[in-house]
């Protein structure tokens, strides 16, 4: 009884910054959204054209593939792993959707199905080695990262294929509903669908909370009676599921399939996990924070050119962005509870 | 125990696996020439390195390739040089990823007797190497700028120009073409090496690409939405253009803005042929390659070095301007022609 009224006191009394602490913990979008907010807001006063209905859906539709695969990203990420292959499987999903329909010649849902089969069955690969063998997620995905950028190679010949060579469907994702001015495409569509999806199933359903207690501490979830294998399995194999579906919205961006693209986008799908408050030690964040951080890295790029400013400095500015949030984790993480 | 005894028999096989790969490779008895490229997926150097193999038959030389794990890998082609030196190599091509930490890697190779060919980018300094054949990229930027220029000028609309460059790395191949283009259009380029120095109001703004065309894309996206007036854009490459026009016909634009570009890639001069793209300047990487081994199989017979085009510091293998809109006093061939010479 004592220590209850001693601790209300403290707390009471509690600086700002403690405060903040404590408020951040319990919520950590908040950060990644107060920064997301105040970058908008400098970026408009700096150039008129930047808080547009077109400009802000030119920004949403330039992150919509990255902030796909980070989603399947920050599920392995909440489970304290890394998945260093997300690009690589997006990437090589979309040359084998691609060429199903023209080498192959199927009908496109059925090479579409596919290829989503493929990417699942990619990300399943990930979670055996991580499950079974029980390697550690980075360098699971280190090895599958190079055998399926260079599978991609070999396979597509390092040619494009070119999507007037597609049936309508795989470059579906690319079209867009005019909203005024505002462009909402398919593609950035199918992204908030999933977002809300797994926003819901991480926060009201048994496996989210299997998934965040595996994160936390997978020694004593399992003693909790969670079978966290069964839980890892399950996270690489929908990730590979997602990276999938971004390979398909990213055949419709390009109108066409191209091997030769996303090299970066591994370490962008981490990126936008990072400035979105997910901790990179597990079973703290969730998915809507990857949507903002996802935002906050499109709102930065598009912002800053328009701004003027150099592409070198641009690269800076973001980099700088992710030590100061992983940072601010780390101060977080020390808050007393 | 019995554990021990699988792990050293699953060492011992990749062993021998490894040993017989390494034996495939070697000891033909014929001169080896080696080929770096800088990735082994661009289409590119796919292509080269077919057109190396092809003269490396000929020639009745063993031809060994190597590349770069990314654009901007140094470190996989400082290994293929050390590899090289190893088999005693009579010379070898190389694409470089990083002009100037290449150069001491290239130093031992001269060391050791072998004649260095620098194919497609220049090394820095240029004589580090015995030669380099390659396309002239400045002229390649120059032709595509003359064309756009003349194009205007019929049309008498005034130019916003959209620069769509590689990376911020101010890459001599990138800086070349750019200011090429630039200077073809008539635009006081400043300092010839550096990209976005120059004040002409008609240029609208610069991005980078990465040379893929989701960079493309994005980097148009971007320009538009600060001059939504352009009408002219210049993109490092064809992968480049198909993005950039990916981003216009978003925009509704598509039919405005002309977009010329740098390559000769079949895909680009499909693109030549649907007015995707205007114009575009086509290099011939078969050549390169071919000339090159060729070089380096007559310096393994008799010593002779290669000269270099006259009046120029590097052997042109030439480049050739590709339109289906062609313009009063700048020579060019049209998509036909570049359907049959293209690569890729």
């Amino acid at each position: 009884m004592a220590t209850t009224t001693a601790d209300f006191e403290t707390r009471r009394h509690d600086s700002f910054g403690l405060r903040v602490q404590h408020l951040l913990h319990g919520n950590p979008v908040l950060g990644p959204l107060a920064v997301l907010v105040v970058a908008i807001i400098a970026f408009s006063i700096v150039n008129v054209r930047f808080f547009s209905a077109a400009n802000l859906s030119l920004v949403l539709l330039q992150v919509t593939v990255i902030a796909t695969l980070a989603l399947g990203q920050t599920l392995i990420i909440l489970t304290a792993g890394i998945d260093l292959s997300a690009g690589a499987i997006a990437v090589f999903s979309s040359i084998l959707m691609a060429l199903f329909c023209t080498d192959a010649g199927m009908p496109a849902p059925i090479a579409l199905l596919l290829g989503f089969a493929c990417g699942t069955a990619m990300g399943a690969l990930n979670g055996l080695l991580v499950t079974r063998i029980k390697l550690p997620p980075f360098i699971v995905t280190l090895g599958t990262l190079t055998i399926f950028f260079s599978l991609n190679a070999v396979v597509s010949n390092s040619e494009t294929v070119r999507g007037a060579d597609m049936p309508g469907l795989m470059t579906w994702t690319g079209q867009s509903i005019p909203i005024g001015d505002f462009r909402l495409s398919y593609g950035s569509i199918i992204m908030l669908l999933l977002f809300g999806f797994f926003a819901y199933a991480l926060s009201s359903t048994a496996w989210g909370k299997h998934v965040y207690a595996t994160g936390d501490d997978v020694e004593a979830a399992r003693l909790a009676g969670i079978r966290t294998g069964r839980v890892l399995f399950s996270v690489y194999t929908t990730a590979g599921l997602l990276y999938a579906i971004a390979g398909w919205i990213l055949i419709g961006r390009l109108a066409s399939a191209s091997p030769n693209v996303g090299t970066e986008y591994n370490l962008d799908s981490i990126t936008a996990v990072v400035l979105g408050g997910t901790s990179l030690f597990g079973g703290r964040g969730g998915v809507i924070g990857t949507l903002i951080g996802a935002l906050i890295v499109g709102v930065f790029r598009n912002g800053l050119q328009l701004a003027g400013v150099e592409v070198v400095w641009q690269g800076f500015a973001i980099g700088l962005l992710v030590l100061i949030a992983v940072s601010i984790d780390q101060w977080i993480r020390k808050v007393k509870t | 125990m019995r554990q021990q005894s699988k792990l050293l028999a699953a060492a011992g096989c990749a062993v021998l696996i490894l040993a017989g790969l390494s034996a495939c490779n070697r000891g033909t008895g014929e001169p080896v020439v080696g080929l770096i490229t800088k990735t082994d997926t661009n289409p590119f150097f796919v292509t080269m390195k077919k057109g190396a193999q092809q003269a490396a038959d000929e020639q009745g030389v063993d031809l060994q390739t190597f590349a770069g794990k990314v654009d901007g890998d140094n470190e996989a082609q400082v290994q293929a040089i050390e590899n090289l030196i190893s088999f005693g190599a009579k010379g070898f091509l190389i694409t470089p990823n990083d002009s100037k930490a290449i150069v001491p890697s290239i130093d031992r190779a001269k060391q050791a007797d072998m004649l260095v060919i620098a194919l497609d980018t220049p090394v820095d300094p240029p004589d580090a190497v015995d030669a380099t054949f390659a396309t002239d990229n400045f002229e390649a930027g120059r032709l595509i700028g003359e064309w756009a220029k003349a194009k205007f000028s019929t049309g008498g609309t005034q130019a916003r120009i959209a620069m769509l460059d590689l990376n911020p790395n101010q890459v001599s191949v990138d800086v070349q073409r750019d200011q090429g283009f630039l200077e073809g259009f008539g635009v006081d380029i400043g300092d010839p090496a550096r990209i976005g120095d120059e004040n002409d109001p008609r240029i609208a703004g610069h991005d980078v690409t990465d040379g893929n065309e989701e960079g493309g894309r994005t980097a148009m996206e971007n320009l538009l939405q600060k001059d939504p007036t352009i009408n002219l854009v210049y993109t490092i490459n064809e992968p480049a253009a198909a993005g950039a026009y990916e981003a216009l016909k978003a925009a509704g634009r598509e039919r405005e803005v002309t977009i010329v570009s740098v390559d000769g890639g079949c895909p680009g001069v499909d693109n030549v042929a649907k007015g995707v793209i205007g114009a575009t300047s086509m290099q011939f990487p078969i050549k390169m390659a071919q000339l090159g081994v060729e070089a380096i199989a007559q310096y393994a017979k008799d010593g002779t070095r290669p000269q270099n085009t006259a009046g120029k510091d590097f052997v042109d293998t030439g480049v050739q301007l590709i339109t289906d809109d062609p313009q009063a006093g700048v020579e060019a061939k049209d998509s036909a022609w570049g359907r049959q010479n293209c690569w890729g």
